[in-house]
């Protein structure tokens, strides 16, 4: 059962993937995306640079944040035993938006310019910010974890700290010039076409980093179902796991994040997707599952804002709630017969 | 495991609260050990200290012959496994998946099982008796079902040691009754060195090979059950002067306050014991043999609907408690 699931996920991932680079806002042919595909050169020079330079950029971006997101998340509402933890609900992807902020300002650019013409160095140092807000973020709301037993209360500290995040950011938007205030709401509607074909390698090897990391914790994830104290009973290092952990989410929201903008629900949704669709917790399929069904609902929501085609982008972020927040909603409403709420 | 001169307690910054000073005692494989204290007297304290997972003040704790602290976590986890009260968030886990957590000191990086821990693994299911639920999500449980759970994933953790803090909480009689059977089954089929905290003196006394009784005034008490309690140790466990042992019956009991006394007889230990019961709740001090004073009322019970209640020379036959208690109210 649980391997025809898997098996039915992949399917999905590669038809989602094939889509993204087949279907976008201008109108190619069928067969001469195949051409281009197999190494054909394009009728019109201008398509085999929109499926090389663009979708095949975009649609691998969607893959690997989604995957990304939907990891960090389920990370999260294991470590704080709260099924509604996510990066975007704890405040650790406004860390991560701050921190791109203030390197953007100190750099002299405009948040949200991480896309145009920055050098590696420069994209490098806007990582580099983005994780250090991130990491922040979630080292201080690990710190109150130690102090508050109540996990509703640490969600809304981690809100709290969201909010200081939000507001620090809107203080830099205040001074910043009207094109940086402009280019910083753009990005955060949040976007997968951020990362060019030259960034790509990086950003998909930062991100892998950040995956294998949270692959090589499936054990002690499991252990810490059962709450701290049996996790190190059970000879787990918690505090270690906790570190490696506080890494691996760092790193894939901050990465995402600094690239692709600030993107809600796919963080706190998609765990719940797959742990609906596996009926377990158990991390050795719930990880991996939730990878791919983060890329698979990423890829979706890049298809559906490429529909309008011509006519332009819809934002991420006016797709990702409305696929992601009835979930939570579900969740919610059916908790008693849920069977990971207990 | 052995302790000599223990202190337990905590430090936070500066300030070092002591719980208990000079604890010794040891813990024996086969056996099992109930440690019997009120609330906040240390019982968790000296679990968590027992389990490393708070340092002693001072003294020593050896495990093995090892001290504890020598052990690093991975060491630990394959000789001490614990039981606690904490709330997990295992629902999502069959019974199965759950108690395979238990062989993680045992499986390598990624925990994967192999026909062994398998093998181990349904043993111990069947040990505790839940092995036809082992498919079950564990949310499904009963709050007994869920403890045989976490004490079947302490077995197969495989610890010459099993530390369980109050596992009877929250428990009806039935299972109550179960789980401490099931334990000393385990202490002695499998040759495990067992301990745990508990409120429930009654199956304590009945099953507990050993008792550790943690109180202010003596501090740790070990020894057989029996020993303790004909010792008259039981006593000083609440350090409560209006709370009794009653040896007789290994029950605690409130001290009456008799306002009122009454002369009561009878020649049935069981009739006695419970018509003192009901008039110590009316606040009646039951007096055993007649002394001079006359002027008491008295009782005689033959039989539970032959009670002959003797009251300012009035004598009424009684069928039923009922009947008795409400004249005396009048």
């Amino acid at each position: 059962m649980k391997y025809r699931i898997w098996g039915g996920i992949v399917l999905l991932l590669v038809l989602l993937f094939a889509a993204n680079l087949f279907l976008g806002s201008a109108r190619i042919p069928f067969r001469a995306v195949l051409g281009i595909l197999v190494g054909e050169e394009g009728e019109k020079t201008a398509w085999t640079y929109i499926v090389w330079q663009t979708r095949f950029p975009q649609a691998v971006t969607a893959l690997f944040s989604g995957a990304s997101l939907a990891v960090a998340g389920l990370m999260l509402q294991t470590v704080f035993a709260n099924p509604l933890a996510g990066p975007s609900i704890l405040g650790i992807d406004s860390g991560a938006s701050l921190g791109v902020a203030l390197v953007m300002l100190l750099c002299g650019g405009t948040v949200g310019a991480v896309t145009v013409g920055l050098t590696f160095s420069g994209y490098v140092a806007v990582v580099v910010g983005a994780f250090a807000g991130a990491a922040l973020i979630l080292g201080l709301i690990i710190f109150f974890s130690t102090l508050i037993r109540s996990n509703v209360m640490l969600l809304i500290i981690g809100m709290m700290m969201g909010y200081i995040a939000s507001s620090a950011i809107s203080l830099l938007n205040f001074f910043a010039t009207a094109e940086g205030v402009f280019s910083y709401t753009m990005w955060g509607m949040g976007d997968f076409s951020g990362v060019s074909a030259g960034q790509l390698p990086f950003f998909c090897g930062i991100l892998s980093v950040g995956l294998l990391l949270a692959l090589l914790l499936m054990k002690p994830l499991n252990a810490l179902l059962l709450g701290e104290r049996y996790a190190g009973n059970l000879g787990i290092n918690v505090r270690r796991v906790r570190v490696v952990l506080l890494i691996s989410t760092g790193l894939l929201t901050a990465v995402t994040t600094a690239f692709c903008g600030p993107i809600a629900f796919i963080g706190l949704a998609v765990p719940h997707i797959a742990r609906l669709l596996l009926g377990t917790s158990n991390h050795n399929f719930l990880l991996p599952v939730t990878m791919l069904c983060g890329a698979v609902i990423a890829l979706l929501c890049n298809l559906i804002s490429v529909l309008p085609g011509s006519a332009g982008v819809i934002p991420l972020n006016a797709i990702t709630p409305v696929l992601g927040a009835p979930v939570i909603i579900y969740v919610i409403v059916n908790q008693r017969k849920i069977q990971y709420f207990h | 495991m052995s302790a000599a001169d223990l202190t337990i307690g905590y430090r936070t910054g500066r300030r070092v609260t002591r719980v208990h000073e000079h604890l010794s005692f040891r813990l024996y494989p086969g056996e099992l050990t109930c440690l019997l204290g009120a609330n906040g007297m240390g019982k968790s304290t000296l679990l968590r200290t027992l389990a490393a997972s708070q340092p002693a003040l001072s003294g020593e704790l050896l495990l093995e012959g090892r001290p504890l602290s020598h052990y690093s976590e991975k060491e630990r986890s394959r000789r001490i496994g614990m039981v606690l009260t904490d709330k997990t968030q295992a629902g999502g886990l069959t019974v199965y998946e759950l108690v395979a957590l238990g062989r993680q000191p045992h499986t390598g990086f990624f925990g994967r099982l192999h026909r062994q821990d398998h093998v181990r693994i349904a043993e111990a299911l069947e040990a505790v008796g839940i092995a036809h639920k082992a498919q079950s999500y564990t949310a499904e449980l009963s709050d007994g079902e869920r403890q045989k759970v976490m004490i079947a994933k302490a077995v197969v953790q495989e610890c010459p040691l099993i530390l369980l803090d109050e596992p009877t909480a929250f428990l009806d009689v039935v299972s109550r009754i179960e789980i401490m059977d099931l334990l000393h089954k385990l202490a002695v089929e499998q040759n495990k060195a067992i301990l745990l905290s508990t409120h429930n003196v009654e199956q304590a006394l009945v099953l507990a090979d050993k008792l550790w009784l943690l109180s202010q005034e003596r501090g740790l008490q070990c020894g057989v059950t029996e020993d303790l309690i004909l010792n008259h140790r039981m006593d000083s466990l609440f350090g409560r002067p209006d709370i009794q042992f009653d040896y007789a019956h290994g029950v605690y009991y409130p001290i009456v306050h008799g306002c009122r006394q009454i002369v009561v007889e009878s020649e049935d230990d069981t009739l006695l014991h419970w018509t003192v019961n009901a008039l110590n709740r009316r606040h009646y001090a039951c007096v055993q043999s007649i002394p001079d004073n006359t002027s008491l009322p008295s009782l005689r019970a033959s039989a539970p609907d032959r009670l002959l209640l003797n009251q300012s020379g009035k004598t009424t036959l009684c069928s039923s408690f009922e009947e008795l208690l409400s004249l005396l109210v009048n």
